[in-house]
């Protein structure tokens, strides 16, 4: 069940993401850049935010007039603040309902992901209460709604002694005071709201806390011109004698408030903790099945680092080393936060195929998918290709190419250490080899694509040996559900390698010991590619 | 990625995403009630009688106490529940005993109702007992009300001087 809507929503923003990628690319892409945009929008909010606060003034009657002032008198400045102020707020609201649907939509919400998913879920409740504390402080007819409204509802759980809502329906009953504290609410809120949005990435590896600089000018060009077509302006000033019965409601943080004069305030409140239980246990809704994390071999383990600065989920961690083996360090997995996506293999400098010691052995592997096992079914693989372009696919499960019959099955594109490549060229493997991925936009391992691309650029540790022909060699970047594109990459490149003098095939370049081991034999995922679904 | 045509593109999307979400801010606009009504709001928040009288101790209970929590009478915390009525153009509207709040149920008691009617003349009555006694009422009040459209018109209870308010 959770399941098929997921594979829904995937295909719905697959729609969404590729017109996307083609006008953007996937670096700017902005479906993409959610979480990042989530960010920018919130310091738009606070930037503007203390720039209006200096024309603000707390008080029933100057309250409103202030705002009022600000916004007619000095609408090229402060007004064009205020709606940046708003519509950064709504746009935060955007952000992170899409962010949480892609998130799901993309099962980037279990395992070791539920730290992250889970820390979401005060971060909305926080969202919603920095905005209705905000709509408050302009006391206009909304904010007369909003107050009467969010009263009654806080009214409706025995906590207040007297109904607040109360001092919001006669004159004489609501004093200054009142807006002092409301400021101080709206200031201390989205102050807590930023520390919530801090500990949400705080397990993950170099977030995207900003976005590209180029989105972000796009993004504040466009907030701007927005601003000025349609300035954010109040509804009225609040006549206490009369109920704000028609108002222009925010659709975005105000959609539940219409529900309590339809459904009744028990009927939100019970919604509100429903949603909340039930976002909270997702992860665990089924729980992901989990590979074994991966283990360090410290004989082969040289305290180069190189694993600890790949993992995108903090994983790993150097401490001093305990073999007396003369190196400072060594690597050590956390396996409670260890996702088994190899990305640690591929860049540990011992992960070399070319190795011809009968046990092949590296100094961070995967218990369930070996770098041994790893290089078997590459040749086994490159054995099955046959025709006038031979091209052997390495193929991570979350992308276009999980399913194509004969490619060598990865759980992430960069667990294929830059080595394999050179080996399978090199031993006359194939004619051509293919490393193919997620979409770009979206490497379900975060960082996958971009270590991958930076290793074979020579950007990044370990290498790609300068001797490979880089004309043999071709990445393809496609999503799950675009396995027909990723079909006419590889035809388009076979075409190119078809013109190539083609490399004479050889017998394999393996013991026939080694081509036994388990899963060899025909070329099918792993148990650790292959299941990762978590359904039973 | 450096093509003005591109770039241009690029900003009219965002911009007109955007546009959606400004327009989305306070549009469509909500209406609460029907055209061509008032609320009539009763509230206020009110204290019954004790549900006892206070209970003189006799000496040999006073001398069970502990010394410093020696005291001549036992009086019961718990209040009696309020109740109240409503009518509007002679028909009641609201009637209920609303039982006091706090966990040792010696809080007050509080009403927060909201009435939407149609805009008119009205008599309105509202009345509540707040003493032992099961039989009449010990505070009432009646007006004739014009409820205009869109008002709000508030019933409150002044403990101070006991008696109800229109406003």
């Amino acid at each position: 069940m959770i399941g098929a809507i997921r594979s829904i929503l995937l295909r719905g923003f697959e729609l969404i993401e590729r017109p996307f990628d083609r006008l953007f690319g996937p670096a700017l892409n902005p479906v993409a850049q959610l979480g990042a945009l989530g960010f920018f929008f919130f310091w738009i909010v606070a930037v503007s935010g203390i720039y209006l606060f200096i024309f603000f003034d707390t008080g029933i009657e100057r309250a409103y007039e202030s705002v009022e002032h600000l916004t007619h008198a000095y609408w090229f400045h402060a007004g064009v603040m205020r709606s940046l102020h708003r519509y950064a707020s709504d746009l935060m609201v955007v952000m992170a309902v899409v962010h949480l649907l892609r998130e799901f939509a993309n099962d980037h919400y279990r395992g070791t992901r539920w730290f992250s998913w889970l820390t979401g879920v005060p971060i909305i409740w926080l969202l919603y209460t920095s905005g209705i504390t905000g709509y408050w402080l302009v006391w206009d007819k909304l904010a007369y709604y909003v107050a009467l409204t969010t009263s009654e509802l806080l009214d409706y759980l025995p906590i207040f002694g007297e109904p607040i809502a109360r001092n919001f329906i006669s004159t004489g009953t609501l004093t200054s005071r009142f807006f002092t504290l409301m400021v101080f609410m709206h200031v201390a809120v989205p102050l807590f709201l930023l520390f919530i949005m801090w500990v949400h990435i705080l397990r993950i590896s170099r977030p995207r806390m900003n976005p590209p600089r180029m989105l972000a000018a796009l993004t504040l060009i466009a907030l701007t011109g927005v601003s000025v077509w349609k300035p954010a302006l109040s509804q009225g000033h609040v006549d206490l004698a009369k109920a704000p019965v028609e108002i222009g409601l925010d659709w975005f943080y105000l959609p539940l408030y219409p529900l309590t004069a339809l459904s009744g305030k028990g009927a939100v409140w019970a919604f509100l903790a429903a949603f909340s239980v039930m976002i909270g246990l997702m992860p665990w809704l089924p729980p992901l099945r989990r590979a074994k994390p991966a283990a360090v071999d410290l004989a082969h383990c040289n305290g180069c680092a190189r694993c600890a600065d790949d993992c995108p989920y903090e994983a790993i961690r150097m401490v001093r080393r305990s073999d007396g083996l003369p190196f400072p360090a060594e690597a050590q997995v956390n396996p409670a936060l260890c996702v088994s996506c190899g990305i640690c293999v591929g860049a540990c400098p011992s992960s070399t195929p070319f190795r011809r010691s009968r046990e092949l052995k590296t100094g961070i592997d995967l218990p369930d998918y070996p770098l041994a096992e790893l290089r078997a079914r590459t040749v086994a693989a490159a054995q099955a290709l046959a025709g006038p372009a031979r091209i052997l696919v390495f193929a991570c499960e979350h992308g276009g190419a999980a399913a194509w019959p004969g490619g060598v099955p990865l759980p992430c594109a960069a667990m294929a250490p830059p080595s394999l490549i050179d080996y399978v060229l090199s031993k006359k493997l194939a004619d051509g080899v293919v490393v193919a991925g997620c979409a770009e936009r979206a490497c379900f391992n975060r960082l996958g694509i971009a270590w991958t691309q930076q290793r074979f650029a020579q950007q990044r540790d370990p290498y790609l040996r300068s001797r490979v022909p880089r004309d043999r060699v071709a990445c393809v970047w496609t999503s799950i559900l675009e396995f027909t594109r990723f079909k006419q990459e590889i035809d388009r490149f076979a075409v190119t390698i078809a013109a190539h003098a083609p490399i004479a095939g050889t017998s394999s370049p393996l013991p026939p010991a080694a081509l036994a081991e388990p899963g060899t034999a025909t070329p099918q995922k792993s148990g650790l590619v292959a299941d990762r679904s978590g359904q039973p | 990625m450096t093509n003005p045509i591109r770039i241009a593109g690029q900003l009219v999307v965002i911009g007109g995403l955007f546009a959606g979400v400004a327009a989305l801010s306070n549009r469509p606009v909500y209406r609460q009630t029907p055209p061509g009504t008032g609320i009539i709001m009763l509230s206020f928040v009110h204290s019954a009688d004790r549900r006892a009288e206070c209970r003189r101790l006799a000496p040999e209970e006073i001398a069970r106490l502990a010394p410093n929590m020696r005291r001549t009478q036992d009086c019961p915390r718990e209040r009696r529940p309020l109740y109240v009525e409503l009518d509007v153009g002679g028909h009641t509207i609201y009637q209920a005993s609303l039982r006091p709040t706090g966990l040792a149920g010696d809080g007050p008691s509080r009403v927060y109702e909201r009435f939407v009617m149609p805009a008119g003349q009205y008599d309105v009555a509202v009345r509540m007992r707040d003493t032992p006694r099961s039989e009449g009422f010990d505070h009432e009040r009646r007006e004739h009300v014009a409820l205009a459209t869109d008002q709000m018109l508030v019933i409150d209870f002044r403990a101070e001087s006991g008696e109800f308010m229109f406003h």
